[in-house]
């Protein structure tokens, strides 16, 4: 079986669906057959066509258990494609006497590897489309959790200030399904070349 | 119904769809893309992958549709693959029309022409070129039918694309690996004629502002292991502009590959001279970086060079990696005057040199020169193009591009234009989906049918002269150009069917023989003429007949609505028709 990759939207939608399903139980009303029509239009994840005989099958792994794969499957694609744990955790990169022209040199392919992974599953724009370092206004009924003030906000908004970053959001993540039954602690295996 | 327009490349296929009122578009193809992940991908990797216990575990390779497998295809295939070249399909569709072995023999992946060698080695499941281009086919099935469940594909009209030069066998062959991925009933098309539609299609009715009646449009098709030419003429029937394909090219295997081993061999040599050595993976990795460093150099504005950095093996990176640059000088003097140089009209490609054992395997091009195989193409059929269509990933980097308008304007004496078409990874699958359209009567067809003459070997009748083989003649069944769902009959031919034992005859091709007509018999040795898989029918002995007896049949060949072409024996009393069968045994 194949899960896709567990993103907020999908996590806002399971809690959606699983808030649908309690009132249904609680009122003993009859649970839908595909209670994934429940999902609001846009987010409904792509499930697999419902077995025949088989009754559903409970999930194997917590939601908690999902998000940690998807982590370490995120991080499975740096290395392969940047080698990034590689290059974080290179002893050479915390010794002072490291010159920057090996750093250097190994940095261009790390970069162009891990910046095909972000291009091919990951979509970004900035959260404010305006120039760093402009005077910008934050309007009334701003979202906090999309600008962050620094500073003291006194009375009601628009605030006047200096955008010091412009945020980035994803806009699109189209991360790789994850199949069940591989083990994603392994971020790298070994890799042994056979001797003729 | 829904059009599903299927390129099933030699090393990407793609999938494209369009309705009566919903225009063509390219759909992605889920598959595997790493150990356990899936993703959706515009184009499919033609490459099958069959590990052994000890090389994939199958969770590994599971998709959406299905349970852990024992094989896979697409973007993981390739890249693990290069890791297992022993348990790795490539290339199948040029083994599809490898008349040197046994194309429904399970022969992939190919281990040469050692036999007993081949039998020593360890086992692995191994499939043929049928089978191989089935999983393609049928996981882009699968991958449709997953998302679009209430679409199934088998349910849709279905085209499949194949090269011009395709003959029948392979093209029968395409057919059958059609249907055993699922696909009950498709049609063929002809990459180039697609390519070409896929331009209709983005242009709309503005094609008929930039062609005119008597222009000739070259399709060059540079795809990553195969070349193919094509010319389409434009023509004034009834006042309505009407588009015929004249000509088609051999089917060679050369391409943008090709362009980058090269590279990659130059970048070796670099590395190897500063006292560095690759290994393995590293040469891998190598290959795609001087795959990028030809689309940079050769593209529209190339920098002075382009550096290729190569990660030390083990975990630790810093102080272990491998530089080198490949500059401009050096991908014109390799690419673009190595693999396009100017050459004249009359230049001929070098052939192979006979030798007097030749190694089975993939029949690849003696020249790397792409330009001299257009300069034969062109001259062969002795019409210059006016206009240009491109195809195929290669021809994006715009300085070979400028490098054949250059050519072809001083070969023509004057300017050939582009014509711009679609995106060129995405063309042949877009086109495709356009001609379905076409066949339901919106835009324009291409006429064309059959792109050559193709003849039946018959022996002389002349005492038997010890050390002498009889001469055979060679009789033409189906002339150039017969349309799909035509059909020709021979009345006056004296062949007869002999009951209970095997009949076989040798089968030819023409490409530039347009005058011969269905019943003309011309010398088998005649040039231009090739031999194809021969074709064979055994008939029963039944209560009707007896083992043993000649009966008399005319011949009659048969272009199917799939694109196929079909040869048929009728019985002169009338009484059964047996429809001749290639053989695809391996010849010598």
């Amino acid at each position: 079986m194949i899960r896709r990759f567990p993103t907020l939207d999908t996590a806002v939608s399971r809690f959606f669906l699983a808030w649908v399903c309690f009132f249904r139980i609680l009122f003993g009303k009859k649970l839908p057959d595909d209670a994934a029509k429940f999902l609001p239009e846009r987010e409904q994840p792509k499930l697999p066509p419902p077995p025949v005989d088989k009754p559903v099958e409970k999930p194997k792994v917590s939601a908690g258990q999902h998000q940690k794969e998807g982590a370490l499957a995120l991080l499975a694609l740096l290395q392969r494609e940047g080698r990034f744990i590689d290059f974080v955790r290179d002893p050479a990169m915390l010794d002072a006497s490291t010159s920057d022209a090996d750093i250097g040199a190994a940095v261009r392919a790390v970069h162009r590897g891990c910046l095909k992974v972000l291009e091919q599953y990951l979509s970004f724009e900035p959260v404010m489309p305006q120039d760093e370092e402009s005077k910008v206004s934050v309007p009334k009924g701003f979202d906090p959790s999309e600008i962050r003030l620094i500073g003291e906000a006194k009375g009601e908004a628009p605030f006047r200030g200096t955008l010091r970053h412009k945020g980035w959001r994803v806009v699109e993540a189209k991360l790789p399904a994850l199949a069940e039954g591989v083990d994603r602690t392994i971020v790298a295996p070994a890799e042994v070349e056979l001797s003729a | 119904m829904r059009i599903l327009g299927i390129d099933l490349g030699t090393t990407n296929s793609a999938i494209a769809t369009s309705t009566e009122t919903e225009a063509t578009h390219a759909v992605p193809i889920t598959q595997v893309t790493g150990p356990g992940e899936t993703a959706g991908v515009a184009t499919l990797p033609s490459f099958l992958l069959l590990p052994g216990e000890h090389e994939v575990p199958p969770a590994q390779l599971q998709l959406p549709w299905s349970g852990p497998l024992r094989y896979t295809v697409g973007t993981f295939a390739r890249e693990r693959g290069a890791e297992l070249p022993h348990r790795l399909v490539s290339s199948a569709k040029s083994w599809l029309c490898n008349p040197s072995i046994d194309r429904t023999a399970q022969v992939l992946p190919f281990r040469g022409a050692n036999r007993e060698l081949e039998a020593e080695m360890e086992g692995g499941e191994r499939v043929s070129p049928v089978n191989a281009s089935a999983r393609y086919l049928a996981h882009l099935r699968a991958a449709w039918d997953d998302a679009n469940p209430d679409e199934p594909a088998d349910e849709q009209e279905v085209l499949v694309t194949v090269p011009a030069s395709f003959d029948p066998v392979a093209r029968e062959l395409t057919v059958v690996a059609a249907r055993e991925a699922g696909f009950d009933k498709v049609t063929l098309l002809e990459e180039p004629q697609a390519a070409f539609y896929a331009y209709l299609a983005a242009k709309g009715d503005a094609w008929r502002k930039e062609l005119s009646p008597g222009d000739v449009v070259l399709v060059c098709d540079v795809g990553g292991g195969t070349t193919d030419f094509s010319l389409i003429e434009v023509a004034a029937v009834e006042g309505n502009l009407a588009l015929e394909r004249i000509a088609v090219g051999d089917h060679i295997l050369l391409g943008g590959d090709n362009m980058d081993l090269a590279l990659a061999a130059i970048a070796t040599k670099q590395i190897t001279d500063a006292g560095k050595s690759l290994d393995a993976m590293q040469q891998r990795a190598l290959v795609h970086q001087c795959r990028r460093a030809k689309e940079q150099l050769l593209g529209e504005k190339p920098p002075k060079s382009v550096s290729i950095t190569i990660l030390a093996r083990g975990s630790k990176l810093i102080g272990g990696t491998i530089k080198t640059e490949i500059t401009r000088e050096q991908a014109v003097t390799f690419l673009l005057d190595g693999f396009f140089p100017k050459v004249a009209l009359d230049a001929k490609a070098q052939k192979r040199r006979a030798a007097g054992l030749r190694e089975m395997g993939l029949p690849y091009a003696h020249d790397p020169a792409i330009t001299r195989h257009l300069a034969e193409f062109i001259a062969r059929f002795e019409r210059m193009p006016t206009h240009v269509l491109f195809n195929g990933g290669v021809m994006k980097a715009a300085q070979l591009q400028a490098r054949i308008v250059e050519l072809l304007g001083e070969w023509a004496k004057k300017p050939v234009r582009v014509l711009a078409g679609a995106d060129l990874d995405l063309a042949v699958a877009l086109g495709a989906a356009h001609y379905g359209q076409v066949r339901q009567g919106k835009g324009v067809r291409i006429r064309g049918g059959t792109a050559r003459a193709y003849y039946i070997g018959i022996e002389s009748s002349m005492p038997a002269i010890p050390g002498f083989a009889p001469p055979v003649k060679a009789l033409c069944v189906a002339p150039q150009g017969l349309e799909e769902g035509s059909t020709v009959e021979l009345p006056d031919d004296e062949l007869g069917l002999v009951i209970g034992e095997l009949s076989n005859f040798r089968f030819f091709a023409a490409a530039t023989r347009k005058d011969d007509g269905a019943g003309a018999l011309i010398d088998a040795d005649t040039q231009g003429l090739v031999e194809l898989d021969p074709v064979e029918k055994l008939v029963e002995a039944d209560g009707q007949r007896k083992s043993g007896e000649l009966v008399p049949v005319k011949l009659e060949a048969h272009v199917t609505e799939v694109g196929t072409l079909e040869l048929w024996c009728v019985a002169r009393d009338g009484n059964g028709r047996w429809k001749l069968e290639y053989s695809v045994r391996e010849r010598e």
